[in-house]
């Protein structure tokens, strides 16, 4: 799949918004919306604060657009933004108990996957039923901040590394650590439970 | 060289990502060949991630999308 800025011309429509033209801004950002409230959704764990905190995102790069110079794409520099607002929210929080933002050494002891003997494949489909998309999307949430970030920028958005590197001002090292990290913590609560919608699976867990 | 279980783990996401380097993804393709634990484990990795990309799991609220754009009109009109 092409990313997004790859089929249009969004410096050209960027210029045309800073130049005056800024009703563009609207076709600038369609694209873009899922991304900016997922990214938000990931990280403030409640829909109308994420919706809140995404169209805020939205303002700001509407106000600083003629502060964007081009270097990073469009979206990655829409989802920085989106992260600043997302953090700053947490941050301001104060009648919950506080999640950390403080990142955890990347250089833990390795995660151990949940082990079963075969993979009978779950197909798309099984997400009709409302409650196995909640259990996957509770399983991502529940994630450590450091390694829910990169995996929803990768594999739920679909970014390349180097582009979710960019957006979190991290090296591509520490995408790919992070990552390997997110998939194997989701593999290990995800699997046993996803086994109970097809329960002829045998499997265990060795702990 | 002949790895173990747990070496192969630490390649998953690579392996899935098609960047591991060649000799390290012979030795996990050849672990994989007669390891019934690991291919199910890389199996369900990747079933886990076909899944959590569905736009199911994460959908926009309802009228989002208006809201958005609602709010945002209000902020140009502003500025006119």
């Amino acid at each position: 799949m092409a990313p997004i800025s790859d089929l249009r011309d969004e410096a050209r429509m960027i210029a045309s918004i800073v130049a005056g033209e800024s009703h563009l801004f609207h076709e600038l950002i369609r694209p873009y919306e899922r991304r900016v409230y997922v990214m938000a959704l990931s990280f403030l764990r409640n829909e109308a604060d994420a919706e809140d905190a995404a169209q805020e995102a939205f303002l700001k790069a509407f106000r600083n657009l003629a502060s964007f110079r081009g270097e990073a794409k469009f979206g990655t520099w829409l989802v920085s933004i989106t992260l600043n607002e997302a953090r700053s929210r947490i941050r301001h929080r104060d009648t919950i108990k506080m999640e950390s933002l403080d990142e955890p050494p990347d250089d833990e002891g390795p995660i151990s996957p949940a082990l079963l003997r075969d993979w009978r494949e779950i197909p798309s489909e099984v997400l009709e039923r409302k409650e196995v998309s909640l259990l996957l999307h509770q399983a991502v949430t529940a994630l450590p901040p450091i390694y829910r970030e990169v995996f929803t920028l990768r594999d739920v958005e679909g970014m390349s590394v180097n582009e979710a590197a960019g957006a979190l001002d991290i090296s591509i090292a520490s995408v790919k650590v992070r990552l390997h990290r997110a998939r194997m913590m989701l593999q290990k609560t995800l699997a046993p439970q996803l086994k109970r919608i097809s329960p002829k699976r045998r499997w265990w867990t060795w702990s | 060289m002949v790895i173990d279980c747990k070496h192969v783990w630490a390649h998953i996401s690579g392996y899935l990502d098609q960047n591991l380097p060649p000799e390290v993804l012979e030795q996990v393709q050849k672990h994989l060949e007669h390891c019934e634990i690991c291919s199910a484990i890389l199996d369900s990795t990747r079933n886990i991630l076909i899944l959590t990309a569905d736009e199911r799991v994460f959908e926009l609220p309802l009228g989002f999308s208006e809201r958005l754009h609602a709010r945002l009109e209000q902020e140009i009109d502003g500025m006119s």
